[in-house]
């Protein structure tokens, strides 16, 4: 809402400077945006006269002024087509300066010279939204008994400021420059003056010219007047002024004489053409389904019943609260006007702007609701100023079809509870001034307030909200800012973040990054992926009103979103990287769904590049899992799964359990992706590891005793899994064997086709003595047997 | 003998001076002073000497030997020195090559944000709760007292799976979760991902992060409020910043405030990037619980009062790291992620 101050002056005597105005503002909860000052700092522009015009000899687009600018006349050039002899106009003479620091000097054009320039509104520094209808193309006509020789700045009032405030949508009453005096008054302690609504002479009566007839429960109250000998012109400049200075075009004297009271009082208005409505009859009911209607811009649009219209008795003649209709536009020729002062359902206002995409300062206003009790007041309103203007003369009564009159609602208010809330210490004389100040009523009843809204206060319904209002008034600055009291409590975070937090402390630290990825991925990342048909992973929640298909799925993996950061990574020349995210995967018991679905945390591993590989991202795993105490798990290897690499994938097991898969990316995938290079992917249950995590740790004393290794090297086929040797060894070693160290895998030279070469390096220790060679023999001799019967292996010397 | 004593002396003392390198050293010793040495012989006439010349000839012999070896110890220490630093000067390293050989990994700011701004809240004796991202319209919307009608609600403003499901607007419905399931009093705080249809654009994304925070207890008031944020504030942009409570409007607290920031480019002296206001606008929105709220969640509203206040993280963190583009937040370019 854009204010400007010299008009808000009308109604609230308020003199303070700029800052201070701003700032009592802004702390009383008008939240000022922005200050536009409106000295556009425009030097030597003054109003003239055009005298003569003449054609340019050597130019057919030019023509030759001479032009009276008070004390001289001056010669100018000019490509205007929009000027006449005896015009007045805004004359830039030599040295002067327009918008945008634009300086005038001597020319000559086509060999005339020429000592200054006409101009327009845009030059002085009006924004192109604004400008009259008149002047959109051309020079500005300076209309009215203007001294020549006058600077412009006078005559546009360019000075003082307008301020751009933020209305929140329960304050709709501050839509309006007198609701905005209201706050104004209140917040510097002042009184609001409204103006005094006087019609001098009205003639006939309004039942001769038009009948109302209210058919839908979605206008609460239509209030109409006539106006007849209708005078269309433009507005006389001091009106144009302000509609441009809140940021409205000047159409002509009745449409601007409504937009200004709409500015005014916040009640939209709308003036019908009576003759071009048929049958004299105006009607308000909901549209019949395909209807149609060609509005003001033009356009033809579709109704059906869900759309209030205003109709004659054979066609709809404007959408309710929208916008008017073409047919009965105000033009040039209009000689008769019913005005249209109504109040629409919000919700039904709402959903037409919102279904034709039409949102006008009319419609904005009725969306967030319009207190019934104003509209009179408007309709009169816009009766004396037409009345002020010469613009008609007007039609004695009105037709006011109000159904439920709505009455200011009593609130009982609490002093001790002002207080309480609020943190301060108020008296009841403070609390009663203030409500007042705002144009509430204010009983005394023992320790009890009770307080009277007036009605175009929409947004007060119980005793918190008048609290606020005081608060507000108060200024939340003023309040003391306090220690909580109360229970002291120690802070804590659930288990399952603690090891979300733990988890990223450990990735963090093994280098990997941490991302953030949309939860929604699109439907066709699945088969980018080559996830299998049936795979239940393809049962995903859809989103109803997606931002298009690629956010349009609730993710079941997380792969997706990683294969496409890498991706992006990959197709930037990132060389090398190595990420993470834990996030959540959305799962449905039944589809669609009808309750809140399952919500599994998850954890994604992805990387490419420098040195990373199956055994990089298992290691990893390793390092994650042993830091928050799960052990026991083991890699079986996967070779069904499409995703992935048949020969280099494994998923994990614990207990049966599959708490994640890891591995190389299959081939095809990753060419779906556009990566050339291997991809290494994971994805890790995070419920189960949660389940299974154990963050207490117990010391275990530190070895008395030397330990004592051996080397091991077998021969054995190429097929068995060095897992599989390992678990043998360990069955053997009991509680002798501390580790065993994967020193060499070989093939070729001297191993026989299919077959490889492990070696290990035993090492055995107890905990209660010295070992000897024979204990360690025995253990050995025994493993050593079991290796070569279990998977056929060599003892390679 | 006393001559030839005196002649070891000085041949062995004018040969050390020679000497540079251990292994001549060594020679000479064994020379001089071995078991088969000059004056090792030497003394080995000690016999034929009188009662009386003997103390003094040992005497002397004495002297020469201590005087040899500790010219030879002293020369010994020297060399081995020199040699020493020979060595390590043949050692010397290009300190300033670059090897990566151990590379940490980073958090993502929002999520370091996130967890900076709980771990504040948790020494504050708030505990972290957290919702669903998939949400009933009763506890996103209802519950939380925002009108049938408001616009908030529309197709264009949330995500809906259908009439009753719809991905969270805000982190808000927690505070419903965690009144009805925990009741009062209540010190929580919540973050996470929240959802809006909104284009992606310099400074929207679909998906975006808030934190919330709600506090229910008797005698909760508008200064506590004013009071804890305080402190937030102060530890997350520093001492010097203050703090402005500007009335605004929610559904579901009342009254309501929003609150800005002094600039943090200009400390509230006035610069650009403020307008010369010196303010920084609208970091977080909070208010007191609308008792509609609190009775919609079963908590007596007479009894109990209570604050609650919500802001966005993407913008804290980018506002902290001065990051220009929301894009860049959810694109995850490695180069981006590796400067936190």
């Amino acid at each position: 809402m854009l204010l400007p101050i010299k008009w808000l002056r009308d109604y609230v005597d308020i003199d303070e400077d700029i800052r201070t105005i701003t700032d009592g503002l802004t702390y009383s909860g008008s939240h000022i945006e922005s200050i536009i000052e409106l000295d556009k700092e425009i030097k030597g522009v003054v109003v003239g006269k055009i005298l003569e015009i003449e054609a340019h000899k050597d130019a057919d687009k030019l023509v030759v002024c001479k032009v009276d600018v008070g004390e001289e006349i001056v010669q100018i050039v000019t490509g205007a087509t929009n000027i006449r002899e005896g015009q007045l106009v805004p004359v830039a003479l030599v040295g002067a300066v327009l918008a945008g620091n634009f300086k005038i000097e001597e020319s000559e054009l086509r060999g005339v010279k020429s000592f200054g320039m006409l101009c327009s509104l845009e030059e002085l520094g009006y924004g192109e939204n604004v400008i009259p209808k008149e002047a959109v193309d051309g020079i500005y006509e300076v209309r009215g008994d203007y001294k020549i020789g006058t600077p412009i700045e006078e005559v546009l009032e360019m000075d003082g400021y307008v301020l751009e405030i933020e209305i929140t949508p329960n304050r709709q009453d501050c839509l309006s420059i007198i609701g905005l005096a209201r706050e104004t008054a209140a917040t510097f302690d002042k009184k609001v003056k409204e103006p005094t609504i006087e019609i001098k002479e009205e003639v006939d009566h309004i039942s001769e010219y038009v009948e109302i007839e209210i058919e839908s429960e979605n206008c609460n109250r239509y209030y109409a007047r006539v106006i007849k000998d209708v005078k269309i012109e433009p507005s006389p400049i001091w009106l144009q002024n302000r509609l441009m200075e809140a940021g409205m075009r000047p159409i002509n004297n009745i449409v601007d004489i409504t937009n200004y009271i709409m500015l005014e009082y916040g009640q939209p208005l709308h003036a019908f053409d009576l003759d071009r409505v048929n049958g004299n009859k105006v009607i308000v009911r909901q549209a019949k389904d395909g209807e149609q209607i060609k509005t003001l811009d033009d356009q033809d649009r579709k109704l059906d019943e869900n759309d209030l219209v205003i109709a004659d008795e054979t066609n709809p003649i404007g959408i309710a609260g929208v916008m008017g209709g073409f047919d009965s536009e105000i033009t040039e020729d209009t000689k008769i006007v019913m005005l249209e002062s109504a109040v629409f359902d919000p919700r039904s206002i709402r959903l037409t702007s919102k279904k034709f995409n039409l949102r006008s300062e009319a419609s904005s206003r009725f969306e967030k609701g319009i207190d019934p009790n104003l509209a009179k007041k408007a309709g009169d309103r816009f009766c004396q100023l037409v009345e002020e203007l010469g613009a008609g003369k007007i039609i004695k009564g009105n037709i006011d079809e109000y159904e439920e009159i709505v009455k200011p609602k009593t609130i009982d208010l609490r002093v001790k509870r002002v207080n309480d809330l609020l943190g301060t210490d108020l008296e009841r004389e403070t609390i009663t001034k203030y409500l007042e100040g705002l144009g509430f009523k204010v009983e005394k009843d023992e320790e009890i307030l009770k307080v009277t809204v007036p009605t175009y206060r929409l947004d007060i319904y119980v005793e918190v909200d008048l609290i606020e209002e005081i608060g507000r008034l108060y200024g939340f600055h003023n309040i003391k800012p306090e220690p909580l009291k109360g229970t002291l409590s120690r802070g804590e975070k659930p288990y399952a973040r603690i090891i979300e937090d733990k988890s990223k402390e450990i990735l963090s630290a093994l280098g990997l990054n941490e991302i953030v990825t949309y939860s929604f991925i699109s439907p066709k990342a699945y088969d980018k992926l080559r996830i299998d048909k049936k795979d239940e992973l393809r049962d995903y929640i859809e989103l109803l009103n997606p931002l298009g298909e690629d956010y349009s799925v609730m993710r079941t993996t997380l792969l997706s979103n990683m294969m496409d950061t890498l991706s992006r990574n990959y197709n930037r020349k990132v060389k090398s990287t190595f990420l993470y995210e834990i996030g959540t995967l959305f799962t449905a018991e039944k589809l669609p769904i009808i309750e809140i679905p399952n919500e599994d945390r998850a954890l994604v591993l992805g990387g490419y590049g420098n040195n990373i590989d199956f055994y990089t991202i298992k290691s990893v795993v390793d390092s994650l899992l042993s830091k928050i105490g799960i052990r026991g798990y083991e890699y079986v290897r996967e070779e069904d799964n499409p995703v992935f690499h048949p020969g280099r994938t494994a998923n994990i097991i614990l207990d049966g359990k599959i708490l994640g898969r890891i591995g190389e990316v299959h081939p095809d995938t990753i060419e779906n992706y556009g990566i050339k290079e291997r991809v290494y992917l994971g994805q890790l249950d995070y419920d189960i590891v949660k389940e299974e995590s154990k963050l207490e740790i117990s010391f275990k004393e530190l070895p008395k005793y030397p330990s004592v290794t051996r080397d091991l090297a077998l021969v054995l086929d190429e097929s068995v899994l060095v897992g599989e040797i390992e678990k043998v060894i360990n069955k053997h070693g009991k509680d002798l064997i501390e580790k065993i160290e994967l020193f060499d895998i070989y093939t070729g030279d001297q191993i026989p086709e299919g077959k490889k070469s492990v070696a290990y390096s035993i090492i055995y220790r107890s905990y209660e003595k010295t070992l000897t060679d024979k204990e360690i023999n025995s253990v050995q001799n025994n493993l050593i047997e079991d290796l070569e019967k279990s998977f056929d292996a060599e003892l390679r010397s | 003998m006393k001559e030839k004593l005196e002649n070891i002396k000085e041949t062995a003392l004018s040969k050390i001076n020679e000497i540079k390198d251990l292994n001549k050293l060594e020679e000479l010793r064994v020379k001089v002073l071995g078991k088969k040495g000059e004056l090792t012989s030497v003394l080995r006439g000690m016999g034929k000497l009188s009662a009386d010349e003997r103390p003094e000839m040992g005497k002397l012999a004495n002297q020469v030997r201590d005087e040899i070896e500790a010219a030879m110890g002293e020369l010994k220490d020297d060399l081995e020195e020199k040699l020493k630093f020979q060595k390590m000067s043949l050692e010397t390293l290009d300190i300033t090559i670059q090897k990566e050989l151990h590379k940490l990994g980073h958090r993502h700011p929002l999520m370091q944000t996130i967890e900076e701004l709980e771990n504040l809240f948790i020494s504050m004796g708030f505990s972290v709760v957290v919702g669903p991202e998939v949400e009933t319209v009763a506890n996103n919307f209802d519950s939380l007292n925002s009108p049938k009608n408001h616009p908030s609600r529309d197709l264009s403003d949330t995500f809906y799976f259908n009439e009753e499901l719809l991905l969270r607007t805000h982190t808000s419905p927690v505070q419903i979760r965690a009144m009805k399931e925990i009741g009062a009093p209540l010190r929580i705080v919540s973050s996470g991902r929240t959802f809006r249809p909104d284009a992606v654009d310099d400074t929207h994304s679909p998906m975006f992060h808030q934190l919330e925070g709600l506090v229910i207890d008797e005698n909760v008031n508008m200064g506590n409020l004013m009071y804890t944020l305080n402190i937030f504030i102060k530890e997350l942009f520093g001492e010097d910043i203050e703090t402005r409570y500007r009335p605004h409007h929610f559904p579901f607290t009342e009254p309501s405030a929003e609150v800005d920031v002094s600039c943090l480019s200009c400390r509230g002296k006035g610069c650009e990037t403020c307008s010369n206001t010196g303010w920084d606008m609208e970091l977080l929105g909070c208010g007191m619980v609308h008792p509609n709220v609190l009775e919609n969640c079963g908590i007596d509203s007479e009894k109990y009062s209570g604050f609650a206040f919500g802001m966005g993280i993407d913008r804290i963190t980018m506002i902290k790291y001065g990051i220009p583009n929301i894009r860049l937040l959810f694109e995850n370019d490695n180069r981006f992620l590796e400067q936190f």
